[in-house]
């Protein structure tokens, strides 16, 4: 090969590579984001059935349950519009606490928001930002 | 009075970074080579007031002046005196001025280091560190003063949060920061070339150790971030692909292959315009770090005190410094063109795939950070991106850079031939193999798709690495520093890989609900919940459980996981209890109360986890070794560069 020819093909393999690696990043990305809804938009059907999505708000005080002796921990999530009911079973983290933002991620079955993770957040005086914009969103629409 | 003096020091060292940066840059573009040697009495004069500014703010903090208002954010006169000072980097404020600090030390590293450089150029890097200095002096001063006054001054403070009162946290912060602000030393020396309009060997052999050093830094800074994440959030995971860790690992990736690219610029006067680029890009994702972990516009799990007003700045000032350079080099680039050429198989192909891959790694990284912003921005809804969309496209992007770089570092500068060492490499290989299939189906018996190649991958690094030292050592020529660092750094990949793949393929956990006395059996373990008892320390309160832990039925360890609760910000941590047991770790955490005389316990059990952040570390020593190699000292120039034609020494 001419070293022309040589360099055409080093190019054409990098842009080869390149593109696959592209169109695989896409498709992975595209299966694998989980999309944010709050309570009113969960109550309002927006979200697709049996799709695993985020949802946020503020654990409402009072409404943490726990069958004695299980791992299992009821919750209710609200956007003070409308509440959703969040079933987990794992341990939860140091700063989950009553009357403060949360995040969960999971699905929805029967009703309730099946969770299979659930993020809180670190001081008192910071929120999630997707919580605090629906919040915000939601009071101001009251 | 201490913190009016910081504050007043901190404007001084605005005003002589502002000098530093306009005689470093005006002098040798004017010809005023008067004005170029004053830059180093401003980086002088900006160091010393820079640590005095630091020094009020530790003497706040020891002195417990809570009618500071960052004081009294982050301190509380029960806080332990090590927290009190380190506390200084606990938040925002703090944390600004600790990057202002190490850049001013860099600087000052790099006028000794260039003392003996031409002078115009010299200039030209100091006074492209003092205009990155100025930017964020200003930040500070404009946007984050730490030295604000409380009227009337807080009874006491808020205390430290409480995950970071914790030793590795503590010195995490320096450490990462000492290597994202090393790259704006890189970028300094790619702006000062581009100034020039000149860019030889010798510059690339001038760049090579600040970057390495950086690099390496920043290796140290990831892995202990990495490893406090694991004992002290409670969850037991190294890496979750969370924006802040992100923000660390892009300019990782992009310096990995800058360290890579300015070889070539050395050994060959090759690349010299993507070594450039690449310098630019590392600390501009140092700088995107920064906006995205201190601007709050990400959801993380590691962001502390984030305001969004201030993200508006960084982004200014990022669009001004990366804009700046980006433009400097289309103007300027075209002037440094390269001459040699190289086979399809040479060293230079390899390094350049290696480039290639890590910048594919680094932008699939970037898009999945980014993604949340862009969309919310569009208004297509709030989505996330995590480890199902991150672990996929990584691994796509290392697993031909693994099998490459072997390769590599076996295959000739400029001509396309392995030559005798293709057999020893072939032997490598099947070793390697052979040794995989005996970890993963020998010992554990069953494993992934990708655990054996993975395995034999990260074996045959360790073994092809070793092919070089062992051979040089025989024939009886010495082993340069570069080639030994280049070795050492390659063995801790080939760890790190290894003991990903085990940790990836091989853990086992479980989250039970235990009452007194009860038992569970993980894997090999059994887990006996003994007792449970009060504990108090100087500003916490707590549970600490006895957990009894025998392997295959025979005693191997007694564990005592921990709750705190923190009286003045009365959050809660969990002191995870973390065993080292035949290679793998066992990992307890104590989580609640759940009634009926029963508590939740996570039990996991991660083999060669702890080799994750040996092997980081590893690597990090390597770039260490080769930072002192004889070539880089100081009065120890060669004449005249070596042609481009071969060059004497192997190195990587």
């Amino acid at each position: 090969m001419t070293p022309r020819q040589k360099r055409m093909t080093l190019v054409l393999g990098i842009v080869a590579g390149v593109s696959i690696a592209g169109a695989l990043a896409l498709s992975a990305f595209r299966q694998n984001v989980t999309f944010y809804f709050d309570p009113t938009q969960v109550v309002a059907g927006e979200v697709p059935a049996g799709e695993r999505f985020r949802l946020g708000g503020m654990v409402v005080k009072g409404s943490v349950q726990r069958s004695p002796g299980s791992l299992e921990v009821r919750f209710v999530v609200t956007d003070f519009q409308h509440d959703v009911a969040v079933s987990y079973s794992r341990v939860l983290p140091d700063l989950f606490r009553e009357g403060q933002g949360v995040v969960a991620h999971g699905r929805m079955s029967n009703g309730t928001f099946v969770a299979d993770e659930v993020l809180a957040k670190h001081d008192e005086k910071y929120m999630p930002p997707e919580v605090a914009r629906s919040l915000k969103k939601r009071q101001g629409g009251v | 009075m201490l913190p009016e003096l910081g504050h007043f020091a901190l404007i001084l060292a605005m005003l002589l970074a502002a000098l530093q940066a306009f005689f470093g840059i005006a002098g040798p573009a004017l010809g005023r080579d008067r004005w170029a040697s004053t830059v180093t009495a401003a980086v002088a004069g900006q160091f010393v007031m820079t640590v005095t500014a630091v020094g009020c703010l530790i003497a706040s903090f020891v002195s417990n002046d809570f009618s500071v208002a960052y004081v009294a954010e982050n301190s509380n006169s029960a806080l332990p005196l090590f927290y009190r000072v380190t506390a200084l980097w606990g938040a925002h404020e703090g944390s600004l001025l600790l990057w202002i600090l190490l850049l001013s030390c860099w600087t000052v590293a790099v006028t000794f280091g260039t003392a003996r450089l031409p002078q115009r150029f010299a200039a030209r890097v100091l006074g492209v560190l003092g205009l990155v200095s100025v930017g964020f002096l200003l930040f500070t001063l404009a946007t984050s003063d730490p030295f604000l006054r409380l009227d009337p001054p807080a009874p006491d403070g808020r205390d430290l949060n409480p995950i970071l009162q914790d030793p590795a946290l503590a010195i995490h912060p320096p450490i990462l920061y000492t290597g994202y602000v090393g790259f704006a030393v890189a970028f300094a020396f790619a702006c000062a070339a581009m100034l020039e309009g000149r860019m030889d060997q010798n510059w690339a052999r001038w760049t090579r150790p600040w970057t390495t050093a950086a690099w390496s830094f920043l290796s140290v800074g990831i892995a202990l971030g990495s490893w406090w994440a694991y004992y002290e959030l409670g969850w037991g995971g190294y890496w979750f692909w969370d924006p802040v860790e992100n923000a660390s690992f892009m300019p990782w990736l992009a310096g990995t292959a800058l360290i890579h690219s300015l070889a070539v610029t050395e050994k060959r006067g090759l690349f010299k315009s993507w070594t450039l680029l690449l310098a630019i890009v590392a600390f501009s994702l140092s700088l995107l770090g920064t906006f995205l972990v201190r601007s709050g516009v990400l959801v993380s799990v590691h962001s502390f005190a984030a305001d969004p007003s201030r993200g508006i700045f960084i982004l200014s000032f990022l669009i001004v410094m990366i804009g700046g350079a980006l433009g400097l080099y289309a103007w300027r680039a075209p002037l440094l063109k390269s001459q040699a050429g190289f086979e399809l198989a040479a060293r230079e192909s390899f390094l350049l795939f290696n480039n290639i891959l890590l910048v594919i790694a680094a932008t699939t990284v970037l898009g999945g950070t980014l993604a949340p912003l862009v969309a919310d921005a569009l208004h297509l809804g709030a989505l996330s991106v995590g480890t199902p969309y991150f672990n996929p496209t990584f691994m796509l992007s290392m697993l031909p850079l693994l099998a490459l770089l072997s390769f590599g570092i076996h295959a000739k500068w400029k001509r396309g031939k392995l030559g005798e060492r293709s057999r020893t490499l072939l032997m490598t290989f099947i070793a390697a193999v052979i040794c995989a299939i005996v970890l993963v189906y020998g010992i554990y018996s069953h494993g992934k798709v990708m655990t054996p190649v993975a395995a034999a991958l990260g074996i045959w690094i360790v073994l092809s690495s070793l092919i070089e030292p062992i051979d040089r050592i025989r024939r009886g020529i010495s082993l340069s520093r570069a080639v030994l660092g280049m070795t050492v750094a390659h063995i801790g990949l080939g760890l790190f890989v290894i003991s990903v793949t085990a940790v990836e393929s091989f853990t086992l956990e479980r989250d039970v609900a235990m009452g007194l006395g009860e038992r569970t059996a993980v894997g090999n373990y059994e887990f006996r919940f003994d007792s449970l008892k009060q504990i108090e320390g100087p500003n916490y309160s707590g549970l600490e459980a006895t957990v009894a832990v025998t392997r295959h039925g025979a005693p191997a360890a007694i564990m005592y996981p921990q709750k705190r609760q923190y009286w003045v910000q009365r959050s809660s941590t969990t002191e995870a209890a973390i065993q080292m047991q035949h290679g793998s770790n066992v990992f307890i955490a104590l989580g609640d109360d759940l009634g009926g005389g029963k508590w939740s316990l996570r039990f996991q059990i991660r083999p060669l986890v702890n080799f994750i952040w040996l092997g980081a570390f590893i690597m990090a020593v390597g770039g260490g070794i080769a930072v002192t190699d004889r070539r880089y000292r100081l009065g120890r120039q060669p004449v005249a560069a070596p042609a481009a034609g071969v060059a004497p020494e192997r190195a990587g």
